[in-house]
């Protein structure tokens, strides 16, 4: 039992992930009819975001430490943060350690203006083009944003260390009354998936409650008639864009501390997200959140040691597995809607 | 017993009842109008037929063979073959193109893998499309590629390359939709000479009543999914039902 | 000639003088010169490169170019068609045309299970799905079936699979005389074996295993002509142009889009097994998505659905990736001297981004730029070209002659 509770705490935050960029691929498919293949490259940058306010937060200079001296006798040179300079050490050492979070606040209009950009830069212009300019189109834009970023940041990854109090792990299974030592959690993990339920649950009342976002639901559903309505639908697709574009971002700031951020990190979850989405059914919101969770929980499951001893090698194949099945029993995934890509 | 039997058919969208409970026969050899006000579910009807929808009830039978639960492909290979409200050609190839590939279907069935013939191989084809294209007066557009036709050209070779297939059965639904007047009387020249030069029967879907007038042997009137008469031309002109429900609109 | 059109015959001997002369075209300036460091291109394995890329991006074309079906997985094919053939070198021997036989037949098989699952669905879908099925063959090959410690070790995970000195080789020798690995040859003739070609200050090298590969992809090349030409590659257009009225006409899709994948699955496997053939080794990498991805951007910049446009666009990206890679900042320093040193510095600084590991990038921009603006790519690009030119002329006819 402990054992089934633990795997799928662990599939938590990879389906979180999963979960938030698939989601981000059905709205923009959804309303704007495009197969973005660059959304996983928004998800990078996110994360690199994050990279990005860590670095400039620990920014130093270099101050002289009359109460050290180096070897020769002289006094130690001594890297400062600027932000200790300007807010004192406590706070300015806080400020760094929870530079993660505060990317946060620092992605958002970062990756609303990116959404932006693309949109009304380059997507806008294929609307009319066949499915494949647009999945190719955005294909050389992922492979050039990743670029871009590989060449400031370099090919490695880059430790990006969640706040010091979230940093360790703690006994889940105590407090479910199960032996101590039998479900061990990371913390930040656990604020990973709450973090990721709280985005979901807020884009799901944002379409729901909000008069933007029946707009943009009867737009997925018939885009023609609510374009008759002389609704100006574009501008709330740009502006959907844009939002998908933040969901990708924040979900791979919050990313960074799990998986060391890098160029390619993006692509790696897009091809998985995809996957996910048609899994649960293309241009479903739910079927995509629900199946991102799914497929995360599974290859969690996948990835035991017992399960691994019967089928070795299981965990690398069996997110495709379970799609190749759906698609041959379900065509139209989990909860997809009918006539949604079907000619 | 005619070539089409169609027996209580019936189809729901959603809340909507497209079609309910219609029963229809055309005989072979004959053509047969079916007229109705717009939405009264003609391109419903005949999407039943090809194989594009199943009917929630009811059945279809062509020839005596049922043509439910069949693909389109194996329904035009039965010997029925159909022409869009819509011109349905392949718009990125030729002329030439565009009429081989029925002459090709007729002849080897729905696949078989001639990957490595030349066309100069196919001599019987070639002919075959030719004399077609002739036929229908489009053998100088030959070369032309078939998006960069006329309306009225284009309707004309989707005719022309479900002729060549020579079917039993030709269903055409609304085929002279959005044409000139002139481009109509062409069409309908057409297709009385289609009718009697070949063994061939016609259902069509028209608005237009001249269209009609000119070609049907039989006409059956459906409103809101249902035949209300089916009778000869002469008895619907009169009828105070049709008048009523379709001619009266149009009047 | 050879059942082909007069112009078709005539694209095919450019391509073979072309491809059968490239030790002379590739290699314009004399050995040594530092022009020749950085624009020839005629050595033995860049060569086998373009020829076997182009081989790959000439069968993908006839699935993409032809019905528009747009497979993001072609690269597993070639994966496949690599391992089959070492296994091929390890088992039986090391002459490379069982390998090549191997490496299409087995290839061809997954193209027609992979295409099986895939074509149940079209469009974006389809693209997915051989995305992800593509991935999940590359995973088993890193690390499911490539276990080194596991006696089904297929495909020997990270490493590569390769020869080692204890194969069975049962029509060859383990070993050769002198204690080491033997080489892949054709009928005894090694494919790594050259001859060399003194003329004044040039040096032509001519390689066994480039002209086995580009005779290879000239039969390719002239197989794809008779499928574009014939009634089946009709049947694939009119796939692209109008299913619905393909199905109404009596014709039934999936077998003809099927037969296009695995006919374009076994050029990917014969490339593959060309390029293990040329040097017997095959890792996972070559499986890789973004391989695929590389595969779609060749037939792209060529330009997807002419014939030539494979050809061109695989020769293209490798010659660009090659030269590119070379160029570092002390080269670019080189280059811009005659600029004033600060500007120089910032001009350097920034190409600096572009080139050398940079290429990436390059043909990145390169790509999305072809798809906006020409997206009929270099082929497009040249007629474009071409019509320029033949509307200055006529305009030129046209302003003479009210003067005359
Ligand atoms: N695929 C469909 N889904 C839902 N409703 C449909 C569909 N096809 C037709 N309808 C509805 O069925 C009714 C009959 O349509 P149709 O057969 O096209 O009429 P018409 O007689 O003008 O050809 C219309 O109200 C139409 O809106
Ligand atoms: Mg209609």
């Amino acid at each position: 039992m402990d054992a089934i509770i633990l795997q799928i705490l662990n599939g938590l935050d990879k389906g979180s992930a999963y979960a938030l960029i698939a989601l981000g691929l059905t709205l923009i498919f959804g309303t704007l009819g495009v197969v973005n293949f660059a959304h996983g490259a928004l998800f990078m940058i996110g994360a690199f975001c994050a990279v990005t306010l860590n670095k400039l937060l620990s920014l130093s200079y270099m101050v002289e430490d009359p109460t050290r001296t180096d070897f020769l006798g002289k006094p130690l040179q001594v890297a400062t943060p600027y932000v200790h300079g300007w807010f004192g050490e406590a706070t300015g050492e806080a400020l760094i350690d929870w530079s993660v979070p505060l990317a946060i606040l620092f992605s958002i209009p970062v990756m609303i203006a990116v959404g932006f950009i693309m949109e009304r830069g380059l997507i806008k212009h294929f609307y009319k083009r066949p499915h494949a300019d647009q999945i190719l189109v955005t294909f050389g834009l992922a492979i050039v944003l990743q670029e871009l970023i590989k060449s400031f940041y370099g090919a490695n990854p880059i430790p990006t260390p969640a706040p010091e109090v979230f940093r360790g792990s703690f006994d889940f299974g105590v407090m479910l009354g199960f032996d101590p030592n039998a479900i061990i959690y990371p913390y930040w993990r656990m604020v990973y998936f709450a973090f990721s339920a709280l985005i979901i649950g807020a884009v799901f009342a944002f379409l729901r409650f909000t008069t933007f976002g029946m707009v943009v639901r009867a737009g997925m559903a018939d885009r023609e008639t609510v374009g008759l309505l002389g609704i100006n639908i574009d501008k709330r697709f740009t502006i959907m864009f844009g939002l998908a574009a933040a969901v990708a971002g924040v979900a791979g700031v919050m990313y960074a501390p799990i998986n060391s951020p890098n160029y390619h990190m993006g692509m790696d979850f897009l091809v998985l997200s995809f996957v996910v989405v048609v899994v649960g059914g293309m241009g479903s919101l739910p079927g995509a959140v629900l199946a991102g969770f799914m497929l995360g929980i599974l290859e969690a499951f996948a990835s035991m040691n017992q399960v691994k001893a019967i089928i070795p090698g299981i965990d690398q194949i069996i997110i495709y597995l379970i799609a190749i099945i759906i698609i041959l029993t379900r065509p139209r995934g989990l909860m997809g809607k009918k006539g949604v890509m079907e000619e | 017993m005619g070539i089409l039997e169609v027996k209580n058919v019936g189809k729901r969208f959603g809340g909507l009842q497209a079609l309910n409970n219609v029963n229809l026969s055309v005989a072979e050899n004959t053509c047969h109008a079916i007229i109705g006000p717009n939405g009264a579910g003609k391109s419903t009807l005949l999407n039943c037929f090809v194989g594009k929808l199943i009917p929630d009830t009811g059945s279809v039978m062509f020839d005596g063979q049922s043509v439910l639960g069949r693909t389109p492909y194996e329904i035009n290979q039965m010997g029925i073959s159909r022409v869009f409200q819509t011109p349905e050609i392949f718009a990125d190839l030729s002329v030439m193109e565009n009429m081989m590939i029925p002459v090709f279907a007729k002849r080897d069935g729905s696949f078989r893998m001639h990957a490595l013939e030349g066309m100069m191989g196919e001599k019987d084809i070639v002919e075959k499309a030719e004399a077609m294209l002739e036929d229908m007066g489009l053998a100088n557009k030959r070369e032309m590629q078939a998006s960069s036709m006329s309306r009225g050209d284009k309707r004309r070779l989707e005719i022309a390359m479900c002729l060549s297939q020579e079917p039993r059965l030709l269903l055409l639904d609304e085929p002279t939709a959005g044409m000139a007047r002139a481009d109509t009387n062409n069409t309908i020249d057409l297709l009385k000479q289609i009718k009697e030069e070949r063994d061939i029967t016609i259902a069509i879907i028209e608005h237009d009543m001249h269209v009609v007038f000119s070609l049907a042997d039989r006409i059956t009137v459906l409103a809101q999914g249902t035949p209300l008469v089916e009778d000869s031309p002469e008895n619907i002109k009169g009828h105070p039902k049709v008048r009523e429900a379709y001619l009266g609109e149009a009047a | 000639m050879l059942g082909l059109n007069k112009k078709d015959t005539l694209l095919f001997w450019i391509v073979a003088a072309l491809a059968l002369l490239a030790p002379f075209i590739l290699n314009p300036f004399p050995e040594g010169s530092s022009l020749a460091q950085m624009f020839n291109a005629g050595y033995p394995d860049l060569m086998q490169r373009f020829v076997i890329f182009g081989i790959l991006v000439i069968g993908f074309n006839i699935l993409f170019g032809l019905t528009g079906y747009l497979s993001f997985g072609h690269a597993a094919f070639l994966g496949i068609g690599s391992y089959s053939a070492v296994w091929m070198f390890k088992l039986v021997g090391m002459n490379v045309i069982p390998a090549i036989l191997l490496a299409m037949i087995v290839s061809g098989v997954f193209a027609l299970l992979i295409g099986y699952i895939s074509l149940r669905r079209s469009g974006i879908y389809f693209s997915i799905l051989t995305l992800a099925i593509a991935q999940m063959c590359y995973n088993l090959a890193y690390s499911v079936l490539g276990n080194p410690s596991s006696n089904f070790n297929l495909t020997n995970g990270e490493t590569g699979l390769q020869l080692s000195l204890d194969d069975a080789r049962i029509l060859g020798e383990s070993v050769t005389a002198e204690g080491a690995l033997p080489v892949t040859n054709f009928f005894g003739l090694a494919m790594r074996s050259s001859y060399q070609m003194d003329v004044g200050g040039w040096l032509f090298t001519f390689n066994a295993g480039y002209y086995l590969s580009a005779i290879i992809m000239l039969v390719s090349f002239y197989v794809s002509i008779r499928i574009f030409r014939s009634p089946f590659g009709l049947m694939l257009r009119a796939v692209k142009s109008n299913q619905q009225r393909m199905n109404y006409t009596g014709l039934n899709t999936r077998p003809y889009i099927l037969a296009a994948f695995v006919i374009s699955g076994i050029y990917a496997g014969l490339a593959g097994g060309l390029l293990s053939s040329m040097d017997p080794l095959a890792g996972a990498e070559r499986m890789h998505w973004t391989a695929s991805g590389e595969i779609v951007i060749m037939a792209i910049l060529g330009g997807v659905g002419t014939l030539i446009g494979p050809v061109l666009g695989a020769g293209f990206n490798e010659y660009f990736k090659n030269i590119l890679s070379k160029i570092n900042d002390n080269v670019l320093h080189d280059w811009l001297g005659f600029l004033p040193d600060g500007f120089e510095n910032l001009l350097v600084g920034f190409l600096h981004y572009f080139v050398g590991k940079g290429w990436h990038l390059t043909l990145g921009i390169m790509f999305m730029l072809v798809i906006i603006f020409l997206p009929g790519g270099l082929v497009q690009g040249g007629q474009r070209i071409a019509r320029l030119f033949r509307r200055k002329k006529n305009s030129d006819e046209t302003q003479q002659t009210p003067a005359e």
